[in-house]
């Protein structure tokens, strides 16, 4: 745990990228192959499930630190977390006490924990809250709530693992993804030399499109292009092997039993077929908006009601993998061609590659984007290979401009965190006759000079307060961009819009040029027509 | 018995004696604790302060402002108060204000840590009726590691820069902080220090007071195509971000505030390193500092003044918050380092 609680310390006192591959190395070459398994997990961004709600340690906070509730809550709305909190208010400056191996503590301390009654869950995190450093128990409580996340980009685990174990990074970020449960034996494959016994069920990394930045024109010829439209549904890939289907999100959780409409398509697959596609809620040849699939996602139980309302299909884009040969490192047209063969013998769907002559055509084609439910456009190098990771320069997805409003600031709230002490999180209102309705909560999109600037002005300009939340005077006006904008029953707005996001502050607007409700419903109108 | 002092909208007014107390705007006569910017306000007729802040107080207020000193603990007449300063360990200079008249004892304590500093004379406990005690760290949360704990780490963080090649800046505020520091880094150097131009001359003034600081020398002054690898920069937080930072390349950087305490506050600055080095005392030591005073009334100010009147009215004592309204303050205090940027302000830390 010592060495866990260092190798976080050291990662979070650092901004540079080679300080923190050296400093998980380092970690990984000493450590015990369990509790590197561990640290691995952790710092591959996987987290543990939730041993004990937050509201309970929240709760035993105030008695453990022997401070009135209050206290301890105004504590907790100063530092915006309740694991540093705790950790600031009981954790020792530094203890000699005897450590556990990291696997050890979690395997057979924290985990079991889950099971036990509230009475025995109290003792014993108190017990650890008396004994360990403020370190380890701010990492314990992060562990508990499962909510412990390091802050380091996957890559660089992926390089530290490949110095310690003079493995291709490739290898091992292949061989990190997918689920797995750490363990002494798994740490110990993930360094082998040798690939042991393949696992069927594990993916290949996801190769990322990015954003368009220049005009299209500065690719070069259209011809050298495919051009598909972008889906707003879940990446994923479709994997069959060894008789068995695994479905994986981009996020790499495990999705198949989210959707058997999907399995029974795969049984129709060739063995050892690997695909690369959208699903979307879909329904008679278009999609649905993003937040029907999403109410289906937080189904646990998809009855009959739930897979008729929310039909699901997959828009296959690639094939990474055709009877078991690894295609990646052919060029895509090929592995579209190969794609394209599959599906003449299957249901399975393709996403349409969309034609045009010239760059030209292509921008006037994409104004039929928001009807067509679509973000745009995704360009894809003929003759690229499937890379891995965002890498500029073959794939690249060109999305329509965002809408946007003119909204007025009503409420601010402290952000979270290092936000914690400022005032981050904002609601937006537009005018609904002489009224202000909220409709966009929005925390990002400023800079830090700007966030400083307003929190000032919030303080300045609070009417009322509502717990952590401030009503301020509806002087500020901000432009609000989102992606799409939906009928909704449960906002008093009557509209729920997606990814808003702060476009500009509008110091050049008085509140009462912020947009009108009316003109924004309009837009679910051109939007769903 | 009437209360010796009152707030205004001036800042704590004394109307028997006819004088304020660290005034927010300019009046007749300011009795000032410490050369801060926020409690030594420029433009007032006539100024009261501890002798042993003067030489920081005419850096502030400039040649032409009119200023009475006080050896710590001698006694002046001021209409029907006997006022005293007392050293209240903050800052070189710093002082309490004991106010008594008809037998009643104020005791104000201007900014105060207990924790011992080289630069300047320890704080004394002064016993009082009523106490006003500043509040920057008023939550059980702030809690000081050792002085000397944190400049092991302070050496130690500086040293694995300069192994690395890498110069390493420190933020920290330019007046008190940097001294302190300075100073505490005599005969532990592993390399040569740096100042930026906002620190020149108050360490210079230190120095003409007779404190020993580590010797330094101005980033300004620094030849061309100077090597900053294994070089220790002091520089004032509003120097971060900015274009002159630009000559230190890949330097690591850290921030020496009590602030730094809470994670979130480090990460919001966006420094690789938060050294926990407070001039103000933290919660227990406020706590044992009321105490000690045997005070029965405490009025609170600053930071978490709230929460910490309320704790001392559940603990017994008759207690409130007041409100000194401070230029381009905010009204929860607990973002003062953020307003207080500007390295001419540089109090709050």
């Amino acid at each position: 745990m010592k060495a866990f609680a260092e190798l976080y310390e050291r990662l979070d006192a650092t901004h540079s990228t080679r300080d923190k591959v050296d400093a998980i190395a380092d970690y990984l070459r000493r450590a015990e192959p369990a509790d590197a398994a561990w640290a691995v997990y952790f710092l591959a961004g996987k987290r543990l499930k939730r041993t004990i709600p937050a509201s309970r340690l929240r709760a035993w906070g105030s008695p453990a630190s022997e401070l009135p509730t209050w206290l301890f809550e105004t504590c907790y709305a100063t530092v915006g977390d309740l694991a540093e909190t705790v950790a600031l208010l009981v954790g020792n400056p530094r203890t000699d006490e005897a450590d556990t191996g990291l696997a050890s503590f979690i395997e057979t301390e924290l985990l079991p924990l889950a099971g036990a009654t509230e009475e025995t869950q109290q003792r014993v995190v108190l017990d650890w809250w008396r004994r360990f450093d403020s370190r380890r128990v701010f990492l314990i409580n992060k562990m508990l709530t499962g909510g412990l996340r390091v802050g380091v980009a996957r890559g660089l685990t992926t390089r530290a693992l490949a110095a310690v174990s003079d493995l291709d990074t490739a290898i091992i970020a292949q061989r990190l993804m997918g689920a797995w449960q750490p363990s002494a034996e798994r740490y110990r494959q993930l360094i082998a030399a040798e690939e042991p016994d393949e696992q069927g069920g594990r993916p290949y990394p996801f190769f990322l499109a990015s954003p368009l930045t220049d005009q299209p024109e500065e690719l070069g010829p259209l011809t050298d292009w495919r051009v598909e439209w972008k889906w707003d549904g879940i990446r994923a890939q479709l994997l069959r092997r060894c008789g068995q289907t695994f479905i994986w999100s981009r996020g790499e959780d495990l999705i198949t039993d989210r959707f058997p409409e999907l399995t029974a398509l795969a049984e129709s697959l060739p063995v050892d077929t690997v695909l690369d596609g959208e699903i979307l809620a879909w329904r008679d040849d278009r999609p649905l908006p993003f937040a029907v699939l999403q109410k289906r996602i937080g189904r646990r139980k998809l009855s009959a009601k739930v897979l008729a309302d929310a039909p699901v299909a997959l828009l296959a884009y690639d094939l990474l993998e055709d009877a078991g040969e690894d295609l990646r490192a052919r060029p895509f047209d090929e592995r579209r061609a190969r794609l394209e063969a599959i599906a003449a013998d299957s249901p399975l769907q393709l996403s349409p590659c969309v034609k045009a002559e010239t760059w030209a055509d292509l921008e006037v084609l994409q104004g039929e984007s928001r009807q067509r439910g679509v973000e745009g456009f995704i360009l894809k190098r003929r003759d690229s290979p499937y890379r891995s990771g965002r890498r500029r320069g073959d794939w690249w997805k060109w999305k329509i401009a965002p809408l946007t409003a003119d909204a007025v600031m009503i409420y601010a709230q402290a952000g979270h965190g290092r936000r914690a002490s400022l005032f981050t999180d904002y609601t937006f209102a537009l005018w609904d006759g002489d009224n202000l309705v909220p409709f966009a909560k929005a925390y990002s999109g400023l800079d830090n000079a700007e966030i400083r600037e307003l929190d000032r002005w919030i303080r300045r300009h609070t009417r009322e307060r509502f717990g952590p939340v401030r009503s301020v005077e509806p002087q500020q006006v901000f432009e609000i961009a989102f992606e799409g904008i939906q009928a909704s029953t449960r906002h008093k707005s009557g509209v729920a819009v997606r990814f808003p996001r702060i476009l500009r502050w509008r110091r050049d607007k008085r509140p009462e040029d912020a947009d009108r409700l009316d003109t924004v419903r309009a837009l679910i109108q051109t939007e769903s027509s | 018995m009437s209360d010796l002092l009152e707030v205004t909208e001036h800042g704590l007014w004394a109307a028997d004696g006819g004088y304020h107390v660290d005034p927010v705007k300019p009046v007749p006569l300011a009795v000032v604790t410490h050369a801060h910017m926020d409690h030594a306000r420029p433009g007032s007729e006539r100024y009261l302060a501890p002798h042993a802040s003067l030489p920081f107080l005419r850096q502030r207020l400039g040649d032409d402002a009119v200023i009475d000193t006080l050896p710590f603990g001698e006694p002046y007449r001021l209409g029907n108060h006997q006022l005293s300063f007392h050293p209240a360990g903050h800052v070189r200079g710093s002082a309490q204000v004991r106010i008594e008249a008809d037998g009643d004892v104020w005791v104000v304590s201007g900014d105060y840590k207990r924790a011992a500093d080289p630069t300047a004379r320890g704080f004394e406990v002064v016993e009082a009726d009523v106490f006003i005690t500043e509040a920057t760290f008023a939550l059980p949360i702030y809690r000081w590691p050792s002085t000397s704990e944190v400049i092991d780490e302070l050496v130690d963080w500086w040293r694995r820069a300069a192994d690395d090649g890498r110069a390493a800046v420190l933020f920290c505020y330019a007046f008190g902080k940097a001294q302190r520091i300075l100073a505490e880094l005599v005969g532990r150097a592993p390399g040569p220090v740096w100042l930026h131009g906002a620190m020149a001359a108050l360490t210079r003034a230190y120095r003409e007071d007779g404190v020993e600081l580590v010797e330094t020398n101005l980033v300004a002054e620094a030849e061309k195509g100077q090597s900053w690898a294994g070089g220790l920069i002091l520089a004032p937080p509003s120097a971060r971000g900015t274009t002159w930072m630009r000559r230190f390349g890949n330097a690591t950087t850290a921030f020496a505030s009590g602030w730094m305490r809470v994670r979130g506050r480090r990460r919001w600055r966006g420094v690789d390193r938060g050294f926990v080095l407070s001039d103000h005392a933290d919660w227990s030591e406020i706590l044992a500092t009321i105490r000690e005073t045997g005070a029965r009334r405490v009025l609170t100010t600053h930071g978490f003044a709230e929460p910490l009147a309320r704790y001392l009215r559940d603990d017994g004592y008759q207690a409130e918050p007041i409100e000194l309204r401070r230029e381009g303050g905010d009204d929860d205090g607990s973002n003062d380092d953020a307003s207080n940027d500007d390295a001419s302000s540089a109090s709050e830390s």
